[in-house]
């Protein structure tokens, strides 16, 4: 089955750029937590019909896509893919807020439009940062930074755990989806009866792995604890990476820019028109 | 201390389901002995060796492992001495990244993180590793996982080594290596495989087991000279010790 | 049924933070404190599983669509509420990550949605009365399906209610609800079939592994009314903390700066009366007090909407050039890097 194959392959890529040595990659992954959600959270803190002072914030993708050298194409391809599933609701808003509440000449935009809008643009944001987070970062060390910012570490191993064998139990899905499709002969084969019996049959296999992953793991002295490293260090960088990130967003939050560039350039055009 | 590092005597097993995988078992192995255990699949080698590091609790019947019997008091001592490598690394290997792995076993032994970190370097040196210390298993080639497994239990500086089905899915140069790094351990071993070859070159003696029970145990040659023994067990001589398929076809041909 | 970020208001997002925080952190300490280690790699390696599963597609009779499994209520019977709640959440975060499937300020919302509901409340409080001690044939399939139904009606009915007070969707309540509810009658159907059928394949194959699940929910049952008031009272607290906080700035605030900063020239009487509004508007707006701030918000919108005609191609012009300046931006400091 193409789609399993297709989104574990997504799935390795995220994971290598992680593996990348860059100053963002640097950092300790707590920062970089942190600037992601102070980031989410001041985006999504805008008005349901504000827009223009949205656009600033994309300084923060465009910044850590250079400084991380991300490659741009491939993360603005994966955003494309979601955006359309994270905006979907707002999608109605046309239907149903129909007020004039911007006008360009005689143009008139409602409400409806503008949310909308600013729906898809918040979307963009957020999904974009959260694909960052995993390519910056890497899965495991976001993990780390999650438990030393106090998750609980039962979830932290679970987390772990499951990355692991994504991989292992994804192969297997899509092996035993391949083989179904190869002998279904149309939609036939594809109802309810084999999907159990395949699921079940996955179910199995997957929970003999576990038992005998816990078998390895007794093997080699496991009495419960777990006992994950901790490293990197919150250290004056991070600070700074974090401080700075944090006063940019406050600006950008609190000034809309492009309304004052644009009004300056407008009344520059107007102030030219009328000297004549 | 004993001279036996293993010892069974009169083991037998029943699965919950009633199925008896062994049936009064015995045998024991001395200090730096290399012995294969083979059979046909559902012989009871698996299980066996699950017997040997505590995972199964006997129906009837004891091991022994160094001084100690096999019981619920001693299993971290048992543990601690036998390493166990599994068949399928992918079950072995769930730690995020190499060096997590092969640290596992030593962390939980209770050992300072310095003295960890020479264990971890030393045991992937040996299975020429090093430089995969920093990968997630799951971007390792099967040759590679099999020999990072065999690196978790090193660093762990067990008495023995059991190890189920070495060579098993590997590719001709993979196996090759893996064999030579059997044979480079001064370790006690206790081999299960259905690659005869390379049971031929690492072991000197050979347990055969048939529907639970042992049937023969003695030297290697011995054992692999006895064509119909192995026949009656569901198993024929090593590749090596039969007659040349491709010449007799040739020869065939050209007559 | 994974909620964006896109769609959720802070208030909303981080009541719903704190709720799923809560239920999470509860159940790892319940993990915790059992003594069965098996567990450990057994919740992982189902959460894979889980995630594996809702890959694989099967067609839905007689529709000529295709479905995949959710799953909440599927590791709920077969692992125990605890430790399904944290697979399921495993599951959840992953897919927010990577593939950005549900937001990472949402996830406290979806969690809710398809952790909590099916783990905490439908298993414990449906379920487990519906198949009582040792279920088999007909009334484990029938206590399923109907468990499975209810999960998929109360989730989305949470979704509707989350994407509602966050302010942002336009759709009425009721129209939303039309829309959510009976797809969902049918998706609930399908869900439960299909988790019938697979558990009823694995207990034929290996009927003590339901055993495993059955003693850890024998323990939930008790501290479940605690857990609820715990849950209503965290709930009220950060909700009610966290919008008082947000409703400060969208229309109070921010109106009065960019009045200042971005019309103070402009010098007909009608934008004087604006200032002084503003000014007035800015030391209220503090107050949490509704009935004074509201007849001199409307006041103000109803000029701002003359204003807004003014402004307008302003915002466009400067969105337009702040777009230029990011490109230009990103390119440069591109060139440089590579340059070094």
């Amino acid at each position: 089955m193409a789609t399993i194959e297709g989104s574990m392959l997504d799935f390795r890529q995220l994971d290598l750029l992680a593996a990348q040595d860059t100053v963002i990659h640097r950092l300790d992954a707590r920062a970089k937590v942190l600037v992601v959600l102070l980031f989410i959270i001041t985006v999504v803190s805008f008005g349901r019909y504000e827009l223009s002072a949205m656009v600033p914030f994309f300084i923060f993708p465009v910044v850590m896509v250079v400084l991380a050298d991300l490659p741009a194409g491939f993360i603005v391809r994966k955003v494309a893919l979601v955006i359309p599933f994270a905006a979907a609701i707002g999608i109605f808003n046309p239907l149903f807020d129909q007020e004039i509440r911007l006008s360009i000449g005689s143009f008139g935009i409602s409400g409806g439009w503008l949310s909308c809008a600013s729906i898809v643009v918040r979307a963009t944001l957020t999904v974009t940062a959260a694909l960052m987070l995993v390519a910056v970062t890497g899965f495991t060390a976001v993990c780390g930074a999650l438990e030393r910012l106090g998750m609980p570490q039962a979830l932290v191993v679970q987390l772990l755990f499951m990355q692991r064998y994504l991989f292992v139990l994804a192969d297997d899905a899509a092996n035993a989806s391949r083989a179904r499709e190869l002998r279904a002969f149309g939609n036939r084969g594809m109802g309810i009866g084999p999907f159990a019996a395949m699921t079940g049959h996955l179910l199995l296999k997957s929970w003999e792995r576990a038992e005998r992953i816990h078998m390895a793991m007794l093997a080699r002295g496991f009495q419960g604890e777990f006992y994950l490293q901790r490293t990197g260090a919150f250290g004056l960088r991070e600070l700074l990476f974090v401080a700075g990130w944090l006063a940019v967003f406050m600006i950008l939050r609190f000034t809309n820019i492009p309304l004052l560039i644009g009004e300056a350039v407008t009344r520059l055009f107007i102030a030219q028109a009328t000297i004549p | 201390m004993s001279h036996h590092i293993v010892a069974a005597d009169r083991l037998s097993f029943s699965y919950p389901d009633g199925t008896a995988a062994l049936r009064s078992v015995s045998f024991s192995i001395h200090h730096g002995e290399s012995v294969a255990v083979i059979g046909a699949n559902g012989a009871g080698k698996s299980t066996l060796l699950q017997q040997l590091n505590g995972y199964l609790t006997p129906t009837s019947g004891q091991v022994r492992i160094g001084d100690f019997p096999v019981t619920p008091k001693t299993l971290h001592d048992v543990r601690r001495t036998v390493g166990m490598v599994f068949q399928n690394p992918d079950d072995q290997l769930f730690m995020p990244t190499v060096f997590d792995d092969v640290a596992f076993g030593p962390l939980n032994l209770g050992m300072p993180t310095k003295d960890v970190e020479q264990r971890v370097t030393a045991a992937l040196d040996t299975v020429c590793a090093g430089h995969l210390a920093a990968k997630p298993p799951y971007r390792l080639s099967c040759g590679e996982k099999k020999r990072v497994a065999i690196a978790t239990v090193l660093a762990m500086d067990p008495a023995m080594l059991v190890m189920d089905e070495p060579t098993s899915g590997l590719d001709p140069f993979s196996r090759r290596e893996v064999i030579k790094l059997l044979n480079e351990f001064s370790h006690t071993r206790i081999i299960t495989s259905h690659d005869l070859d390379m049971v031929a070159e690492v072991c000197d003696r050979v347990i055969v087991m048939h529907a639970g029970e042992i049937r023969a145990d003695g030297a290697a040659e011995d054992i692999f000279a006895d064509a119909g023994l192995l026949a009656s067990c569901r198993l024929e001589p090593p590749f090596s010790m039969q007659a040349c398929v491709v010449c007799a076809k040739r020869g065939g041909q050209t007559s | 049924m994974h909620m964006a970020d896109a769609l959720v208001s802070p208030a909303v997002g981080g009541t719903m933070w704190a709720v799923s925080a809560g239920a999470v952190a509860y159940s790892s300490s319940r993990l915790r404190a059992e003594v069965d280690d098996r567990r450990v790699p057994l919740m992982g390696v189902m959460g894979a599983f889980l995630f594996a599963a809702q890959m694989i597609n099967f067609s839905i009779p007689g529709t000529g669509s295709s479905g995949h499994l959710g799953g909440g209520i599927l590791l709920a019977i077969l692992l125990g509420p605890h430790a399904a709640l944290l697979a399921i959440t495993g599951v959840l975060i992953v897919q927010a990550l990577f593939f950005a499937d549900g937001g990472l300020l949402a996830l406290g919302c979806n969690i809710f949605n398809m952790g909590v509901i099916p783990a905490f409340l439908v298993y414990p409080l449906l379920y487990k009365r519906l198949a009582g001690q040792d279920p088999g044939g007909t009334r484990l399939t029938f206590a399923i399906v109907v468990s499975a139904l209810v999960t998929l009606q109360l989730g989305p009915f949470a979704v509707v209610l989350e994407t509602l007070f966050s302010g942002l969707s336009a759709l009425p309540f009721t129209t939303f609800l039309l829309m959510m509810q009976p797809v969902h009658l049918a998706i609930g159907l399908v869900e439960g079939v299909v988790t019938a059928a697979v558990i009823s394949f694995v207990y034929l194959a290996r009927p003590e592994l339901m055993h495993v699940a059955r003693r850890t929910a024998a323990a939930m049952v008790f501290p479940m009314r605690n857990l609820l008031i715990a849950f209503v009272c965290a709930a009220v607290l950060t909700g009610g903390v966290v919008s008082l906080v947000a409703s400060k700035d969208p229309d109070g605030l921010e109106w009065a700066i960019t009045r200042v900063t971005g019309t103070a020239e402009l010098t007909s009487p009608d934008t004087k009366l604006h200032m002084l509004l503003a000014a007035i508007q800015e030391k209220v707006a503090f107050l949490p007090d509704y009935a004074f701030k509201k007849p001199v918000a409307s006041e103000q919108s109803a000029s701002a909407r003359a204003e807004n005609r003014g402004t307008s191609l302003a915002g466009i012009v400067g969105v337009g050039i702040t777009l230029v300046l990011l490109i230009v931006a990103g390119a440069l400091l591109k060139r440089g890097r590579a340059s070094l």
